[in-house]
């Protein structure tokens, strides 16, 4: 009695099996993907497209996609620019910054692109021609005339690598790393920041460790290692390798002897216990919790916690720029512009532009991106900087950051190599070289390999 | 991941119903009148349409292109190369992906077996509580479904921080030599989140199983108690056979809870430190949206399908023989 049913069971399974083949086949494009991409490649030689510097007269919304953390400094500027320019207004959308990095290639290609948007990685989607080229505002605004060692990080060659080519992005606030250091806890220990050397820093570290106090408060979790690492890195010779290789330049490698010599002195440190115990159990908010509570003498971070340490903090807190090898070595710190893109389909190129010109030039609007990001606001050279208020961390940050653009030594983070490069390779390695699992040989033979893999080289 | 629970799901029920005969096309039971019903069989596939376009669009189609995507070089947007069977060769020979395979099998342990056994103890001793008190504890037991895994990995992180509780409690009981930063610990941080894994799922198995030991005959107990058997072998004689059938639901939901995981460990350790916790969900999410390799990440989701598949289709078979 069983088999008939069964039977039929199995015929009727086969034809819905057949028949979901058939849908599937025929919802799936069989073409490669990304082919129906209908985005044009960027044409290097196209005609200069001609730009307008007057804003218009009409009405205006423009259309902003920005990180959530920033807002306040973007309402504030949003307000500045519509009580000075009433037909401009403004619509805007925010995420965080997690999710803006995975999502900003969608956001950008769709038909509804925003006119701005908050965007970290540029390089690969300039490429794929997603981005507005910025040239020819650069030129009718006079942007090639302010100081260009943060700006060449968003220039972008026709093959992809960064450093030099066309200008893709600008930066709303320019950030400046260094150390931050507890002024009481320097006090106590007598000790007198900034140091001039490598070598001074760490006597300064002893002597915490001596007093058992955590040297520099670092976290691992989520690979703020980095920091320190590339600080140490910064101040060894070969520094062109080193943005040859963050710009991904041809042949470039980062297995060179001032990776080597960095991974050796992060090891050491760590073996001395320099950064606290658990350090590969810290993330990011808990080590800045942690050193914003007084629990630490050093730590390694950006002008963006600025404003954080002047408000929130118990303790008293100052910056200063990580020392060269050698007494008197120019500055090297890490220094990048918070990048905003225009997407080559937004609908108000001339009227964002010309938005972007007034936040790194009117003077209000670069009081409040002092004001509310804690990190220099860019554009000329020759325009007084905001005033920070006195006695405060930012007053210090801002210092460190005109004494880095004195020293022309800013350098992009290498964890903006490549997208990946940070979580697939450099943070996870770096947690295997301060528990001695690897070599420093190792690890910079190793993050080259997870370079290449990422790049298809 | 939710194909690979779809697919499970399917494999659950049973093999042929009543359920399954009723309006699906392709002729009807009576032969009799088998020329009538061809012309009325489109009627069975426009009742079924709804449910097989959502179906194919939502679960078959992204199948398939995975599928198509695992043969390219494809960062997402751009044009895309096609490499054969490249990815698939980086998945068998790149040490990290192998690592977070062998992870995935390692956290079997936590997850199938720890849970199903303490599972297990638990429903057969709340059997023999008063049944508020039953009621009550595998209300308890069962809580941590309740709460969202996210939540329940940042709280368990605090728990294993340096200064976090589990901690304390060691230096409280004088076991200070003990204390360590537990997810900074390379050996003992897979053991850590596997931990959780147990502690989430410990209540489905303690509730899938005391239901299936409600239904066991009483009368079986009383025979085994007459023959002279004590706890241990009533549990072994009446309680286990009971109920092979929730055994197999436990194991199999548990199984690819462990090969498929990725929120506790995602909040938790990112897959570190170096590696130690990584596992192929997190891995698969860092190729395709960190490092823009949809094709590497294709490759290795199908793997993972594959796996799976391998691991629970044979389970299946085993129970339905059986029963």
């Amino acid at each position: 009695m069983r088999d008939k049913p069964d039977t039929i069971t199995s015929t009727r399974r086969a034809l819905v099996r057949a028949g979901s083949i058939l849908t599937v086949a025929a919802l799936a494009a069989c073409a490669p993907p990304g082919s129906g991409s209908t985005t044009p490649e960027p044409d290097p030689d196209a005609p200069v497209q001609e730009v307008s510097t007057e804003l218009t007269t009409e009405d205006v919304e423009l259309d902003l996609y920005l990180e959530s953390g920033f807002t306040d400094a973007w309402d504030a500027l949003q307000e500045e620019f519509t009580r000075q320019y009433p037909n401009v207004t403004f619509r805007v959308r925010a995420d965080s910054f997690q999710n803006l990095a995975q999502n900003a290639v969608r956001i950008i290609n769709a038909p509804d692109a925003p006119d701005l948007i908050r965007f970290p990685t540029v390089a690969s989607a300039a490429k794929d021609g997603l981005l507005a080229n910025l040239d020819p505002y650069a030129a009718a605004y006079g942007w090639d005339d302010w100081p260009q060692g943060t700006l060449n990080q968003v220039r972008v060659e026709p093959d992809g690598s960064r450093g030099s080519g066309s200008l893709y992005a600008l930066g709303v606030g320019y950030n400046t790393t260094g150390l931050y250091y507890n002024k009481d806890i320097a006090a106590d220990l007598g000790i007198e920041v900034p140091p001039a050397t490598i070598a001074e820093l760490e006597q300064m570290m002893e002597a915490a460790k001596a007093a058992d106090v955590v040297p520099m408060m670092v976290g691992n979790a989520d690979f703020t290692v980095a920091f320190p690492y590339q600080m140490v890195q910064n101040q060894q010779p070969g520094l062109d390798d080193l943005k040859d290789w963050i710009y991904n330049a041809p042949d470039a490698s980062f297995d060179i002897e001032a990776s080597v010599t960095a991974a050796e002195t992060i090891q050491r440190w760590a073996g001395e216990g320099y950064f606290p115990d658990d350090v590969n159990a810290i993330d990011y908010s808990t080590m800045v919790g942690r050193f914003a509570d007084g629990r630490a003498l050093f730590m390694p971070n950006g002008d963006w916690e600025a404003g954080g340490l002047t408000s929130g903090g118990s303790g008293d807190f100052g910056f200063f720029l990580f020392p060269g090898v050698q007494e008197g070595a120019p500055h090297v710190a890490m220094a990048a512009p918070a990048t905003y893109v225009v997407p080559s389909t937004a609908s108000n190129k001339d009227e964002v532009a010309y938005f972007l010109d007034w936040i790194h030039t009117d003077e209000v609007a670069r009081q409040i991106v002092l004001d509310v990001t804690g990190s220099s606001p860019g554009g000329p050279a020759e325009l007084p900087a905001p005033v920070a208020p006195e006695g405060s961390v930012i007053e210090e940050t801002l210092a460190a950051a005109a004494t880095l653009a004195d020293d022309d030594g800013a350098i992009d983070f290498i964890g903006n190599a490549t997208t990946g490069i940070l979580t697939s390779t450099i943070g996870p390695d770096l947690q295997l070289l301060v528990s001695d699992r690897i070599t420093p040989e190792e690890f910079a033979a190793s993050v080259q390999q997870g370079y290449q893999t990422e790049l298809g080289r | 991941m939710s194909h690979a629970r779809q697919v499970a799901a399917g494999a659950l029920a049973p093999a042929a119903g009543p359920g399954r005969d009723v309006g699906l096309p392709g002729g009807g039971r009576r032969r009799g009148i088998r020329g009538r019903f061809r012309g009325r069989s489109w009627v069975g596939w426009l009742f079924v349409a709804p449910a097989l376009i959502v179906y194919a669009a939502l679960v078959l189609r992204p199948l398939t292109m995975s599928i198509q995507y695992s043969f390219y070089d494809w960062n997402g947007i751009g044009a895309a190369t096609w490499v054969g069977l490249d990815n698939y060769a980086e998945v068998f020979q790149d040490p990290s992906r192998l690592r977070a395979l062998g992870n995935s099998f390692r956290l079997i342990f936590f997850y199938s077996f720890l849970s199903i056994a303490i599972g297990l103890v638990a429903a057969t001793l709340t059997r023999s509580l008063a049944s508020r008190w039953a009621r009550a504890a595998q209300t308890a037991l069962f809580l941590p479904q309740v709460v969202p895994l996210v939540g329940a990995g940042i709280a368990w992180t605090w728990l294993y921080a340096s200064d976090g509780a589990i901690n304390q409690i060691l230096t409280a009981v004088g076991l200070e030599s003990w204390t360590r930063p537990w997810l900074a610990d390379f050996d003992l941080a897979l053991p850590a989140v596997g931990v959780v894994g147990t502690w989430v799922l410990v209540g489905l198995c303690t509730m899938l199983l005391s239901t299936g030991m409600a239904k066991i005959d009483p009368a079986l107990y009383d025979a085994a108690r007459v023959d002279g058997a004590g706890p241990v072998q009533e549990f072994f004689a009446v309680t286990l056979p009971g109920v092979r059938a929730e055994l197999a639901v436990c194991l199999t939901v548990t199984l690819i809870a462990a090969l498929a995981s990725f929120d506790v460990i995602y909040t938790m350790t990112l897959g570190g430190p170096g590696g130690a916790t990584m596992v192929p969900g997190v891995d698969i999410y860092q190729l395709a949206f960190n490092q823009s390799r949809v094709g590497a990440a294709s490759a290795m989701a199908v793997v993972l399908m594959a796996l799976v598949l391998a691991v629970v289709v044979p389970l299946q078979y085993l129970v339905r023989e059986r029963s």
